[in-house]
Protein backbone atom coordinates (compact mmCIF):
# COMPACT_ATOMS: atom_id res chain seq x y z
CA UNK A 1 0.00 0.00 0.00
CA UNK A 2 1.10 3.65 -0.94
CA UNK A 3 2.23 5.52 1.97
CA UNK A 4 0.85 8.37 0.78
CA UNK A 5 -2.09 9.41 -2.03
CA UNK A 6 -0.54 9.84 -4.92
CA UNK A 7 0.15 13.71 -6.03
CA UNK A 8 -2.10 14.09 -9.08
CA UNK A 9 -2.34 18.04 -8.85
CA UNK A 10 -1.52 20.66 -11.57
CA UNK A 11 1.48 21.89 -9.09
CA UNK A 12 4.54 20.25 -7.15
CA UNK A 13 5.39 19.39 -3.96
CA UNK A 14 9.35 20.30 -3.04
CA UNK A 15 10.38 19.01 0.42
CA UNK A 16 13.16 18.99 2.97
CA UNK A 17 14.03 17.04 5.75
CA UNK A 18 17.08 16.66 8.06
CA UNK A 19 18.18 16.82 11.54
CA UNK A 20 18.07 20.42 13.51
CA UNK A 21 21.81 22.33 12.28
CA UNK A 22 21.85 20.25 8.81
CA UNK A 23 21.30 23.60 6.59
CA UNK A 24 17.95 22.53 5.19
CA UNK A 25 16.13 25.75 5.84
CA UNK A 26 18.43 27.76 4.26
CA UNK A 27 18.76 25.65 1.45
CA UNK A 28 15.25 25.95 0.62
CA UNK A 29 14.57 29.30 0.90
CA UNK A 30 17.24 29.50 -1.66
CA UNK A 31 15.99 27.46 -3.82
CA UNK A 32 12.14 29.02 -3.71
CA UNK A 33 13.63 32.43 -4.44
CA UNK A 34 15.19 31.20 -7.16
CA UNK A 35 12.19 29.53 -8.59
CA UNK A 36 10.04 32.65 -8.36
CA UNK A 37 12.89 34.43 -10.49
CA UNK A 38 12.10 31.87 -12.60
CA UNK A 39 8.60 32.79 -12.75
CA UNK A 40 7.01 29.86 -10.95
CA UNK A 41 4.25 30.64 -8.61
CA UNK A 42 5.71 29.29 -4.93
CA UNK A 43 4.26 29.02 -1.69
CA UNK A 44 5.74 27.91 1.53
CA UNK A 45 4.64 25.77 4.19
CA UNK A 46 6.66 25.26 7.53
CA UNK A 47 6.51 22.28 9.93
CA UNK A 48 4.28 23.16 13.40
CA UNK A 49 3.04 26.76 11.40
CA UNK A 50 -0.89 26.05 11.94
CA UNK A 51 -2.48 29.14 13.62
CA UNK A 52 -5.23 26.61 14.53
CA UNK A 53 -3.19 24.34 16.55
CA UNK A 54 -0.95 26.94 17.61
CA UNK A 55 -2.18 27.86 21.24
CA UNK A 56 -3.04 24.21 21.83
CA UNK A 57 0.36 23.47 20.84
CA UNK A 58 1.88 26.11 22.87
CA UNK A 59 -0.02 25.55 26.18
CA UNK A 60 1.23 21.32 26.10
CA UNK A 61 4.88 22.53 25.56
CA UNK A 62 4.79 25.14 28.18
CA UNK A 63 3.10 23.17 30.79
CA UNK A 64 5.10 20.08 29.55
CA UNK A 65 1.45 18.09 28.92
CA UNK A 66 2.77 15.86 25.89
CA UNK A 67 2.75 12.73 26.06
CA UNK A 68 4.57 10.92 22.89
CA UNK A 69 1.20 10.03 21.52
CA UNK A 70 -0.35 13.35 21.98
CA UNK A 71 2.97 15.24 21.09
CA UNK A 72 2.40 13.15 17.91
CA UNK A 73 -0.97 13.91 17.40
CA UNK A 74 -0.88 17.89 17.78
CA UNK A 75 1.97 17.51 15.42
CA UNK A 76 -0.41 15.56 12.73
CA UNK A 77 -3.50 17.99 13.59
CA UNK A 78 -1.21 20.84 12.87
CA UNK A 79 -0.23 19.33 9.54
CA UNK A 80 -4.06 18.17 8.29
CA UNK A 81 -4.83 21.75 8.93
CA UNK A 82 -1.89 22.69 6.71
CA UNK A 83 -2.64 20.96 4.06
CA UNK A 84 -6.25 21.22 3.98
CA UNK A 85 -6.06 24.97 4.01
CA UNK A 86 -3.15 25.73 2.08
CA UNK A 87 -0.84 22.69 0.76
CA UNK A 88 -3.54 20.84 -0.98
CA UNK A 89 -5.34 24.24 -2.53
CA UNK A 90 -2.50 25.33 -3.60
CA UNK A 91 -1.45 22.28 -5.33
CA UNK A 92 -4.63 22.39 -7.33
CA UNK A 93 -4.16 25.68 -8.57
CA UNK A 94 -0.51 24.50 -9.83
CA UNK A 95 1.94 26.22 -7.23
CA UNK A 96 4.93 25.00 -6.46
CA UNK A 97 4.86 24.39 -2.75
CA UNK A 98 7.77 24.18 -0.49
CA UNK A 99 7.82 22.36 2.25
CA UNK A 100 10.34 23.05 5.59
CA UNK A 101 9.93 18.94 6.98
CA UNK A 102 7.15 16.99 6.37
CA UNK A 103 5.80 13.67 7.39
CA UNK A 104 9.16 12.29 7.55
CA UNK A 105 10.07 14.63 10.38
CA UNK A 106 7.18 12.99 12.37
CA UNK A 107 8.26 9.28 11.59
CA UNK A 108 11.49 9.99 12.62
CA UNK A 109 11.08 12.67 15.99
CA UNK A 110 7.79 10.36 17.28
CA UNK A 111 9.87 6.79 16.71
CA UNK A 112 12.62 8.13 18.83
CA UNK A 113 9.68 9.38 21.34
CA UNK A 114 8.88 5.95 21.82
CA UNK A 115 5.83 5.91 19.10
CA UNK A 116 4.54 2.93 17.41
CA UNK A 117 6.33 3.13 13.59
CA UNK A 118 3.50 1.66 11.80
CA UNK A 119 0.81 3.47 13.67
CA UNK A 120 2.73 6.70 12.79
CA UNK A 121 3.22 5.93 9.09
CA UNK A 122 -0.60 5.26 9.09
CA UNK A 123 -1.39 8.05 10.68
CA UNK A 124 0.31 10.45 7.64
CA UNK A 125 -2.07 8.41 4.93
CA UNK A 126 -3.46 11.34 4.71
CA UNK A 127 -0.67 13.35 3.23
CA UNK A 128 0.46 14.15 -0.42
CA UNK A 129 3.52 12.11 -1.71
CA UNK A 130 6.16 15.22 -2.28
CA UNK A 131 7.19 15.60 -5.88
CA UNK A 132 10.63 15.73 -4.64
CA UNK A 133 11.94 15.06 -0.96
CA UNK A 134 15.75 16.10 -0.36
CA UNK A 135 17.52 14.76 3.01
CA UNK A 136 20.18 16.79 3.78
CA UNK A 137 22.96 14.22 5.47
CA UNK A 138 25.39 15.37 7.88
CA UNK A 139 27.15 14.13 10.92
CA UNK A 140 26.14 14.34 14.46
CA UNK A 141 28.91 16.69 15.34
CA UNK A 142 28.98 19.22 12.45
CA UNK A 143 25.25 20.13 13.49
CA UNK A 144 25.85 20.05 16.87
CA UNK A 145 28.59 22.12 15.96
CA UNK A 146 26.19 24.68 14.77
CA UNK A 147 23.05 24.48 17.15
CA UNK A 148 25.16 24.37 20.05
CA UNK A 149 28.02 26.86 19.11
CA UNK A 150 25.41 30.03 20.07
CA UNK A 151 22.02 31.16 18.95
CA UNK A 152 19.42 30.73 21.72
CA UNK A 153 19.21 28.47 24.36
CA UNK A 154 17.79 24.82 23.81
CA UNK A 155 14.03 24.01 24.40
CA UNK A 156 12.42 21.36 26.30
CA UNK A 157 11.28 19.28 23.97
CA UNK A 158 13.14 20.27 21.05
CA UNK A 159 15.98 18.61 23.19
CA UNK A 160 13.96 15.26 23.42
CA UNK A 161 13.99 16.58 27.44
CA UNK A 162 10.33 15.08 27.91
CA UNK A 163 11.91 11.17 26.40
CA UNK A 164 14.05 10.88 29.52
CA UNK A 165 17.56 10.84 27.76
CA UNK A 166 19.44 12.80 30.39
CA UNK A 167 18.89 15.13 32.75
CA UNK A 168 21.51 17.73 30.92
CA UNK A 169 19.78 19.60 28.56
CA UNK A 170 22.65 19.92 25.75
CA UNK A 171 23.58 15.86 26.33
CA UNK A 172 19.69 15.05 25.82
CA UNK A 173 20.13 16.95 22.77
CA UNK A 174 23.09 15.37 21.60
CA UNK A 175 21.32 11.92 22.43
CA UNK A 176 17.80 12.85 20.66
CA UNK A 177 19.41 14.14 17.58
CA UNK A 178 22.09 11.32 17.03
CA UNK A 179 18.58 8.70 17.27
CA UNK A 180 16.68 11.07 14.90
CA UNK A 181 19.58 10.77 12.55
CA UNK A 182 19.59 7.19 12.92
CA UNK A 183 16.08 6.80 11.55
CA UNK A 184 16.32 9.17 8.79
CA UNK A 185 19.25 7.29 7.62
CA UNK A 186 16.87 3.91 7.81
CA UNK A 187 14.18 5.98 6.05
CA UNK A 188 16.61 7.21 3.18
CA UNK A 189 15.87 3.86 0.55
CA UNK A 190 12.39 3.14 1.66
CA UNK A 191 10.93 7.10 0.79
CA UNK A 192 13.64 7.62 -1.72
CA UNK A 193 15.13 11.06 -0.99
CA UNK A 194 17.69 12.87 -2.51
CA UNK A 195 20.63 13.07 -0.26
CA UNK A 196 22.28 16.03 -0.17
CA UNK A 197 25.73 16.10 1.36
CA UNK A 198 25.38 18.58 3.80
CA UNK A 199 28.89 19.27 4.37
CA UNK A 200 29.56 21.01 1.33
CA UNK A 201 29.51 24.25 0.58
CA UNK A 202 26.00 26.62 0.60
CA UNK A 203 26.71 26.74 -3.04
CA UNK A 204 27.49 23.50 -4.31
CA UNK A 205 24.62 21.91 -2.53
CA UNK A 206 22.61 24.70 -4.01
CA UNK A 207 23.49 23.94 -7.19
CA UNK A 208 22.73 19.94 -6.68
CA UNK A 209 19.57 20.71 -5.28
CA UNK A 210 18.80 22.63 -8.46
CA UNK A 211 20.05 20.25 -11.09
CA UNK A 212 17.14 17.93 -9.34
CA UNK A 213 14.85 20.22 -9.61
CA UNK A 214 15.35 20.77 -13.32
CA UNK A 215 15.56 16.74 -13.92
CA UNK A 216 12.20 16.93 -12.25
CA UNK A 217 9.76 20.04 -13.67
CA UNK A 218 11.83 20.49 -16.67
CA UNK A 219 14.17 23.26 -17.73
CA UNK A 220 11.14 25.62 -18.98
CA UNK A 221 7.75 25.76 -16.98
CA UNK A 222 5.58 23.05 -18.14
CA UNK A 223 2.01 24.48 -18.55
CA UNK A 224 0.21 23.52 -15.89
CA UNK A 225 2.42 24.98 -13.46
CA UNK A 226 1.16 28.18 -11.91
CA UNK A 227 3.45 30.91 -13.10
CA UNK A 228 3.47 34.45 -12.03
CA UNK A 229 4.96 37.99 -13.08
CA UNK A 230 8.85 38.26 -12.03
CA UNK A 231 8.92 40.37 -9.27
CA UNK A 232 11.78 42.25 -10.16
CA UNK A 233 11.95 42.88 -13.93
CA UNK A 234 12.14 39.64 -15.66
CA UNK A 235 12.39 36.48 -15.21
CA UNK A 236 16.10 35.26 -15.41
CA UNK A 237 16.30 31.94 -17.29
CA UNK B 1 -11.82 -6.80 5.00
CA UNK B 2 -10.44 -9.16 7.75
CA UNK B 3 -8.14 -6.99 8.77
CA UNK B 4 -10.03 -4.05 9.24
CA UNK B 5 -12.01 -5.70 12.23
CA UNK B 6 -10.62 -4.31 15.61
CA UNK B 7 -8.17 -7.12 17.05
CA UNK B 8 -7.50 -6.39 20.51
CA UNK B 9 -3.95 -6.40 21.81
CA UNK B 10 -1.79 -6.47 24.92
CA UNK B 11 0.79 -3.92 25.95
CA UNK B 12 3.14 -6.42 24.34
CA UNK B 13 1.64 -6.32 21.21
CA UNK B 14 0.54 -9.28 20.51
CA UNK B 15 -3.36 -10.64 20.33
CA UNK B 16 -4.89 -10.38 23.85
CA UNK B 17 -6.87 -13.09 25.19
CA UNK B 18 -10.49 -12.13 24.47
CA UNK B 19 -9.58 -11.93 20.77
CA UNK B 20 -11.18 -14.25 18.17
CA UNK B 21 -10.85 -14.42 14.59
CA UNK B 22 -13.41 -11.98 13.71
CA UNK B 23 -14.44 -11.98 17.10
CA UNK B 24 -15.84 -8.68 19.19
CA UNK B 25 -15.26 -7.50 22.44
CA UNK B 26 -16.19 -10.79 24.45
CA UNK B 27 -18.62 -9.03 26.10
CA UNK B 28 -19.89 -12.03 28.37
CA UNK B 29 -16.94 -12.51 30.08
CA UNK B 30 -15.60 -8.80 29.02
CA UNK B 31 -16.74 -6.88 32.64
CA UNK B 32 -14.16 -9.46 34.33
CA UNK B 33 -11.80 -9.80 31.63
CA UNK B 34 -8.32 -8.74 33.60
CA UNK B 35 -6.29 -7.04 31.85
CA UNK B 36 -7.83 -4.48 29.65
CA UNK B 37 -6.64 -4.89 26.12
CA UNK B 38 -6.18 -1.89 23.38
CA UNK B 39 -7.75 -2.34 19.85
CA UNK B 40 -4.67 -2.27 18.37
CA UNK B 41 -1.41 -0.29 18.94
CA UNK B 42 -0.43 -0.32 22.78
CA UNK B 43 0.55 3.31 24.35
CA UNK B 44 3.91 3.35 25.32
CA UNK B 45 4.67 2.63 29.43
CA UNK B 46 1.23 1.38 29.94
CA UNK B 47 0.97 -1.81 31.89
CA UNK B 48 -2.65 -3.15 31.30
CA UNK B 49 -2.25 -5.48 33.79
CA UNK B 50 -2.16 -2.84 36.18
CA UNK B 51 -6.04 -1.70 35.20
CA UNK B 52 -8.37 -3.01 37.75
CA UNK B 53 -11.32 -0.61 37.00
CA UNK B 54 -14.20 -0.49 34.60
CA UNK B 55 -14.66 1.25 31.61
CA UNK B 56 -18.18 1.68 30.34
CA UNK B 57 -19.28 4.19 27.56
CA UNK B 58 -21.90 5.87 26.28
CA UNK B 59 -22.70 6.39 22.93
CA UNK B 60 -24.66 7.99 20.02
CA UNK B 61 -25.77 10.43 17.89
CA UNK B 62 -26.10 14.23 19.16
CA UNK B 63 -29.28 15.09 21.10
CA UNK B 64 -29.84 11.63 21.42
CA UNK B 65 -29.37 12.19 25.46
CA UNK B 66 -26.19 10.74 26.30
CA UNK B 67 -25.39 12.95 28.61
CA UNK B 68 -28.03 13.59 30.61
CA UNK B 69 -27.46 9.51 30.94
CA UNK B 70 -24.38 9.86 32.20
CA UNK B 71 -25.37 12.74 34.93
CA UNK B 72 -28.01 10.43 36.38
CA UNK B 73 -26.06 6.90 36.08
CA UNK B 74 -22.74 8.76 38.25
CA UNK B 75 -24.77 9.33 41.42
CA UNK B 76 -26.35 6.03 41.10
CA UNK B 77 -23.16 4.42 40.56
CA UNK B 78 -21.56 6.63 43.40
CA UNK B 79 -24.91 5.56 46.08
CA UNK B 80 -23.65 1.98 44.76
CA UNK B 81 -20.55 2.85 46.42
CA UNK B 82 -18.58 2.85 42.87
CA UNK B 83 -15.78 5.87 42.84
CA UNK B 84 -16.64 6.85 39.01
CA UNK B 85 -14.84 9.30 36.59
CA UNK B 86 -16.83 10.58 34.13
CA UNK B 87 -15.36 12.04 31.08
CA UNK B 88 -16.47 13.39 27.85
CA UNK B 89 -15.46 14.83 24.19
CA UNK B 90 -13.47 18.24 24.55
CA UNK B 91 -12.86 18.31 27.71
CA UNK B 92 -9.12 17.65 27.79
CA UNK B 93 -6.99 19.92 29.61
CA UNK B 94 -4.81 20.17 26.84
CA UNK B 95 -6.90 20.42 23.50
CA UNK B 96 -10.74 21.15 24.75
CA UNK B 97 -10.18 25.06 24.45
CA UNK B 98 -8.09 24.90 21.16
CA UNK B 99 -11.16 22.27 19.78
CA UNK B 100 -14.00 25.22 21.35
CA UNK B 101 -12.05 27.81 19.46
CA UNK B 102 -10.99 26.07 16.20
CA UNK B 103 -15.26 25.36 15.86
CA UNK B 104 -15.89 28.93 16.00
CA UNK B 105 -14.10 29.77 13.17
CA UNK B 106 -15.06 28.52 9.42
CA UNK B 107 -12.05 26.90 8.17
CA UNK B 108 -11.79 23.31 10.52
CA UNK B 109 -11.05 20.29 8.06
CA UNK B 110 -12.40 17.07 8.02
CA UNK B 111 -8.87 15.65 8.67
CA UNK B 112 -7.96 18.53 10.75
CA UNK B 113 -11.13 18.16 12.85
CA UNK B 114 -10.77 14.40 13.68
CA UNK B 115 -7.02 14.64 14.48
CA UNK B 116 -7.69 16.82 17.26
CA UNK B 117 -10.66 14.87 19.03
CA UNK B 118 -8.50 12.44 18.79
CA UNK B 119 -5.59 14.45 20.23
CA UNK B 120 -8.10 15.75 22.80
CA UNK B 121 -9.03 12.15 23.38
CA UNK B 122 -5.74 10.40 23.43
CA UNK B 123 -4.87 13.11 26.22
CA UNK B 124 -7.88 12.20 28.51
CA UNK B 125 -6.78 8.62 27.93
CA UNK B 126 -3.62 8.68 29.34
CA UNK B 127 -4.32 11.37 32.19
CA UNK B 128 -7.72 10.79 33.21
CA UNK B 129 -8.89 7.52 31.69
CA UNK B 130 -5.97 4.97 32.62
CA UNK B 131 -4.67 6.58 36.49
CA UNK B 132 -8.62 6.33 37.14
CA UNK B 133 -8.42 2.63 36.11
CA UNK B 134 -5.19 1.88 37.12
CA UNK B 135 -6.77 3.50 40.74
CA UNK B 136 -9.90 1.05 40.65
CA UNK B 137 -12.61 3.23 39.17
CA UNK B 138 -15.50 2.92 37.41
CA UNK B 139 -14.89 5.25 34.25
CA UNK B 140 -18.14 6.67 32.32
CA UNK B 141 -17.36 8.48 29.60
CA UNK B 142 -19.86 10.64 27.36
CA UNK B 143 -18.95 8.88 23.67
CA UNK B 144 -15.40 7.77 22.74
CA UNK B 145 -13.16 7.00 19.58
CA UNK B 146 -16.40 5.60 18.06
CA UNK B 147 -18.12 9.25 17.80
CA UNK B 148 -14.66 10.78 16.23
CA UNK B 149 -14.44 7.83 13.80
CA UNK B 150 -18.41 8.00 12.69
CA UNK B 151 -18.10 11.83 12.31
CA UNK B 152 -15.02 10.95 10.46
CA UNK B 153 -16.35 8.46 8.07
CA UNK B 154 -19.66 10.11 7.51
CA UNK B 155 -17.06 12.97 6.33
CA UNK B 156 -15.81 10.33 3.81
CA UNK B 157 -12.66 9.06 5.50
CA UNK B 158 -11.73 5.82 5.16
CA UNK B 159 -12.14 3.67 7.94
CA UNK B 160 -9.42 1.57 7.83
CA UNK B 161 -7.17 4.87 8.39
CA UNK B 162 -9.28 5.57 10.98
CA UNK B 163 -9.57 2.68 12.81
CA UNK B 164 -5.62 2.13 13.02
CA UNK B 165 -5.81 5.65 13.97
CA UNK B 166 -7.50 5.39 17.14
CA UNK B 167 -6.20 1.79 17.67
CA UNK B 168 -4.80 2.84 20.47
CA UNK B 169 -8.03 3.53 22.99
CA UNK B 170 -8.65 0.70 25.08
CA UNK B 171 -11.78 -1.64 24.35
CA UNK B 172 -14.59 -0.88 26.79
CA UNK B 173 -15.45 -2.97 28.64
CA UNK B 174 -19.35 -1.88 27.72
CA UNK B 175 -20.04 0.42 25.13
CA UNK B 176 -23.92 1.46 25.59
CA UNK B 177 -25.36 2.63 21.65
CA UNK B 178 -28.02 5.01 22.64
CA UNK B 179 -29.37 4.77 19.06
CA UNK B 180 -32.98 7.02 17.47
CA UNK B 181 -34.13 8.08 14.60
CA UNK B 182 -33.72 10.87 13.31
CA UNK B 183 -37.25 12.28 14.13
CA UNK B 184 -36.98 11.45 17.92
CA UNK B 185 -33.20 13.39 17.39
CA UNK B 186 -35.36 16.44 15.93
CA UNK B 187 -37.71 16.65 18.67
CA UNK B 188 -35.42 16.69 21.13
CA UNK B 189 -33.37 18.99 19.63
CA UNK B 190 -36.07 21.96 18.85
CA UNK B 191 -37.27 21.45 22.87
CA UNK B 192 -34.33 20.80 24.53
CA UNK B 193 -32.06 22.79 22.24
CA UNK B 194 -34.08 25.36 21.32
CA UNK B 195 -32.27 25.73 17.77
CA UNK B 196 -29.73 23.73 15.59
CA UNK B 197 -25.87 23.62 15.46
CA UNK B 198 -23.61 24.10 12.78
CA UNK B 199 -21.31 20.99 13.05
CA UNK B 200 -24.15 19.02 15.00
CA UNK B 201 -25.85 19.91 11.17
CA UNK B 202 -22.97 18.82 9.33
CA UNK B 203 -23.08 22.81 7.52
CA UNK B 204 -19.59 21.62 6.91
CA UNK B 205 -20.73 18.81 4.44
CA UNK B 206 -22.16 21.65 2.68
CA UNK B 207 -26.01 19.58 1.80
CA UNK B 208 -27.54 22.86 1.97
CA UNK B 209 -27.91 26.00 3.26
CA UNK B 210 -30.59 25.43 5.59
CA UNK B 211 -29.74 23.75 8.84
CA UNK B 212 -33.26 21.57 9.09
CA UNK B 213 -32.29 19.74 5.88
CA UNK B 214 -28.70 19.73 6.33
CA UNK B 215 -29.16 18.08 10.06
CA UNK B 216 -31.20 15.53 8.45
CA UNK B 217 -28.87 14.46 6.44
CA UNK B 218 -25.99 14.43 8.05
CA UNK B 219 -27.52 12.88 10.88
CA UNK B 220 -29.10 10.09 9.21
CA UNK B 221 -25.48 9.21 7.85
CA UNK B 222 -24.03 9.22 10.96
CA UNK B 223 -26.63 6.67 12.17
CA UNK B 224 -25.83 4.74 9.57
CA UNK B 225 -22.09 4.64 10.52
CA UNK B 226 -23.03 4.06 14.13
CA UNK B 227 -24.74 1.06 12.79
CA UNK B 228 -22.49 -0.07 11.14
CA UNK B 229 -19.38 -0.19 13.80
CA UNK B 230 -22.29 -1.66 16.46
CA UNK B 231 -21.45 -5.20 15.74
CA UNK B 232 -18.03 -5.26 14.93
CA UNK B 233 -17.16 -3.34 17.97
CA UNK B 234 -19.84 -5.34 20.61
CA UNK B 235 -22.10 -2.33 20.91
CA UNK B 236 -24.76 -3.05 23.10
CA UNK B 237 -27.94 -1.45 21.17
CA UNK B 238 -30.24 0.76 23.75
CA UNK B 239 -33.55 1.99 22.79
CA UNK B 240 -33.21 5.75 22.72
CA UNK B 241 -36.52 6.64 21.20
CA UNK B 242 -38.15 6.08 24.89
CA UNK B 243 -38.43 8.48 27.82
CA UNK B 244 -35.41 9.46 29.48
CA UNK B 245 -36.62 7.46 32.60
CA UNK B 246 -37.03 4.34 30.65
CA UNK B 247 -33.61 4.61 28.97
CA UNK B 248 -32.46 4.80 32.55
CA UNK B 249 -34.09 2.07 34.19
CA UNK B 250 -32.41 0.27 30.60
CA UNK B 251 -29.28 0.96 31.66
CA UNK B 252 -29.22 0.70 35.64
CA UNK B 253 -30.44 -3.06 34.90
CA UNK B 254 -27.43 -3.67 32.17
CA UNK B 255 -25.29 -2.49 34.18
CA UNK B 256 -26.06 -4.07 37.51
CA UNK B 257 -25.35 -7.52 35.33
CA UNK B 258 -22.26 -6.43 34.72
CA UNK B 259 -21.20 -5.95 38.05
CA UNK B 260 -23.13 -8.92 39.67
CA UNK B 261 -20.77 -11.39 39.45
CA UNK B 262 -18.04 -8.54 40.97
CA UNK B 263 -20.02 -7.05 43.47
CA UNK B 264 -22.66 -9.59 45.07
CA UNK B 265 -21.33 -13.18 44.01
CA UNK B 266 -22.96 -14.98 46.30
CA UNK B 267 -26.59 -14.01 45.65
CA UNK B 268 -27.08 -15.03 42.28
CA UNK B 269 -24.35 -17.71 41.52
CA UNK B 270 -26.97 -20.33 39.79
CA UNK B 271 -28.20 -17.58 37.58
CA UNK B 272 -24.86 -15.78 37.10
CA UNK B 273 -23.73 -18.80 35.67
CA UNK B 274 -26.90 -20.26 33.51
CA UNK B 275 -26.90 -16.50 31.66
CA UNK B 276 -27.59 -16.17 28.30
CA UNK B 277 -23.71 -14.70 27.13
CA UNK B 278 -22.99 -12.23 24.66
CA UNK B 279 -26.08 -9.62 25.79
CA UNK B 280 -24.40 -7.80 22.58
CA UNK B 281 -25.41 -9.89 19.56
CA UNK B 282 -28.96 -10.23 21.18
CA UNK B 283 -29.59 -6.51 20.86
CA UNK B 284 -27.43 -5.30 18.24
CA UNK B 285 -28.52 -4.77 14.54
Amino acid sequence: MPLFLPQRFNGRLIVVEGIDGSGKSTQLSLLSQWLRLRGYAVAFSEWNSSPLVQKTTRRGKKKEMFTPTTFSLIHATDFADRLERYILPLLKAGAVVCADRYAYTAFARDVVRGVDPAWVRNLYRFAVQPNLAFYFKVPLEVSLGRILGGRNALKYYEAGMDVGFSRNIEESFRIFQGRILVEYEAMIEEMGFHVIDATKSIEAQQREMRRIVVKEIGRTRPPEVLGMEAPIGRAIA
Amino acid sequence: MAGLSPKLVGSNGRPGRANGSHAPVSLARGINRTPLAFYRTPLPGVAVGELQGKLIVIEGPDAVGRSSQVARLRPWLEELGHAVLDTGMARSALAGKGIRQAKEGNTLGPVTMTLYYLTDFADRLENEIIPALRAGFVVLTDRYIFSIMARAIARGEDRAWMERTAGFALAPHKVFYLRAEVKDLLSRVVVGKGAFDYWESGMDLGFGRDMYDSFVRYQTRLIKVFDRLAEPYGFEVIDASRSADEVFEDLKQRISRTFESSLAPVRRPARATSRRPRAARQTAG
